[in-house]
């Protein structure tokens, strides 16, 4: 079996649209940083510390996980696979491994194909546990994380400080160890210059926005992400509870900024929309950044009915699967960049005229 | 408080800066004066943010009222001195919250508003307590949040759970 086919399916259950408002709310995700009793943090372990850590998670992963979950070490898997895994969100850029360089020692992702829930081993924290939902779930998000969390604290003496809460190697996590987040479409905002005031608005009420790819990436197709900035001092169902009314505003919002578009822009509005989606259709290469963008419009178009089709599941499909590992695992081969572009642009072409993306890589897809 | 005559440092910018960041790099502090647009292109955002705990620990022990917090003696468990944790903004170990304690509870003051956690009590694994009263004792504390958070749904599976594991009588 390769590595891929190993984690064919991880990390895909969200692109299903199936959750509430998923037109809008790509999907909601809540982490929670735990550190085990005995150890130094990640930038202070040394490989036997990080080894350990391991052991012990190795130990108890069959109990905690649902489903059959499997731990993967990031130093037995190839360098395209764990990149794949980035790209789906289920290991960070520092279990990745900087710049080529080999991964961190026993980092490793606990997973099953089809699960909502996963853990990372020996990132920053020692455990990274997340659950990632379709649609505005922040509830049910929680309550995942929350019983993985449980089955895990049952079995694994963890870092807590009576008055501090959970320990973790930041500041800025102790306390809850929570991170809630939204991954939000918001391009009526944007084309109304309205973005800078939600923008303002969510940092006065103690949340942050972030491009699509997180803290210091470019922006890009309308896609930001709002999650909660501190940690202490809130319980968890408040701060989940918090951040879905927030986001519930500003859906309300992006729905006002759409409605000015339509009765002020709707043939400019309309003109952009069919011509990403001509451009989809047609293009014979395309950049990553440049589908996203393209993949806005069409959301947008789909969202306001303005288009047949395709149907929000092709549409998270693409998003995922036209990402450069995705590409070269497809294609079998480490790509240059003009053929990646070319490949790319069959793939979407071909997804659109199915009317439903089949897999571009490792995913059963749904043909 | 921010000076409103202090312009953006962003090349051909001009807007008054609201966002000040000091960056220590190899013991070198800098600062730099930027406008909320210019500061957002940069990903730096006003709370909680790494930049943002650099910042406040510079604050701290850089001769106000919280320099008794230089020289202090390394974490006895991790060997994590409070300069080096100045520079990187991370912790070595859960011994250096102890270690730390007093500049710690300044600094999560300062993030987080608060130094009190209110979210989930953490019971360990206990070898000594038998596994159904160990279950017993955190299912009950489930209940206690999902009736909190009203998630009746979710009480009444608890609850039926709760009753299950119960003994009899």
């Amino acid at each position: 079996m390769s590595d891929l086919d190993r984690v064919a399916d991880f990390g895909l259950g969200w692109l299903d649209a199936a959750g509430p408002r998923a037109d809008i709310v790509l999907a909601t995700r809540v982490r929670l940083a735990r550190n085990l009793q005995g150890h130094p943090f990640g930038s202070r372990a040394r490989e036997a510390d990080r080894e350990a850590v391991f052991k012990a998670v190795e130990g108890v992963v069959e109990e905690v996980c649902p489903r059959n979950a499997v731990l993967y070490r990031m130093d037995q898997l190839g360098g395209r696979v764990r990149r794949i895994l980035l790209e789906r969100h289920l290991i960070s850029r520092e279990l990745l491994g900087k710049k080529r360089r080999e991964p961190p020692p026993a980092a490793a992702v606990a997973a099953s194909a089809g699960d909502p829930v996963s853990m990372m081993v020996n990132e920053e924290d020692h455990l990274r546990l997340q659950a990632l939902q379709s649609g505005l779930r922040f509830g049910e998000a929680w309550r995942l994380a929350d019983e993985l969390d449980e089955e895990t604290g049952q079995r694994l003496p963890l870092a807590y400080h009576p008055e501090f809460g959970y320990l973790t190697s930041c500041p800025t996590n102790t306390g809850t160890g929570l991170r809630a987040s939204a991954l939000v479409h918001l391009p009526g905002l944007v084309l109304t210059k309205e973005f800078d005031k939600v923008h303002r608005g969510i940092s006065q009420v103690g949340l942050t926005f972030r491009n699509l790819h997180g803290e210091g990436s470019r922006p890009m197709g309308n896609f930001f992400q709002v999650s909660n900035q501190t940690t202490l001092g809130k319980s968890e169902e408040d701060l989940v509870e918090h951040l879905e009314r927030v986001v519930g505003t500003v859906i309300q919002t992006e729905m006002q900024a759409r409605n000015v578009l339509m009765r002020d822009a709707a043939t400019v509005t309309e003109d952009k929309i069919w011509r990403a989606y001509g451009l989809l259709r047609h293009a014979r290469a395309l950049g990553y950044e440049e589908l996203v963008n393209l993949l806005s419009g069409v959301r947008l178009g789909l969202s306001l009915k303005l288009l047949p089709g395709p149907p929000a599941y092709t549409l998270n499909q693409l998003m995922v699967f036209s990402q450069t590992a995705h590409i070269n695992e497809a294609a079998g081969r480490a790509l240059s960049r003009p053929e990646r572009h070319a490949y790319r642009a069959d793939y979407v072409r071909a997804a659109l005229a199915d009317g439903a993306a089949t897999s571009g890589s490792g995913g059963t897809g749904r043909n | 408080m921010s000076d409103p005559d202090q312009l953006c440092d962003t090349k051909g910018c001009e807007k008054a800066a609201s966002v000040h960041v000091t960056q220590i790099l190899n013991q070198q502090a800098s600062h730099h004066h930027l406008c909320q647009s210019c500061a957002d292109a940069k990903g730096i955002s006003a709370i909680g943010s790494v930049a943002d705990v650099s910042a406040v620990l510079a604050q701290l022990g850089s001769g106000g009222p919280d320099s008794q917090d230089v020289g202090e003696d390394p974490c006895s468990f991790c060997g994590l001195t409070f300069a080096r944790f100045k520079e990187t903004g991370r912790l070595g170990c859960p011994h250096c919250y102890m270690s730390y304690e007093p500049s710690l509870r300044r600094l999560l003051e300062r993030i987080h508003g608060a130094t009190q956690h209110v979210g989930k009590v953490y019971l360990p694994p206990d070898p000594a307590a038998a596994d159904l009263d160990r279950r017993l004792v955190l299912l009950r504390s489930r209940l206690q949040r999902a009736v909190a958070a009203e998630d009746f749904e979710r009480a009444a599976a608890l609850r039926d759970q709760i009753l299950e594991l119960e003994p009899a009588g």
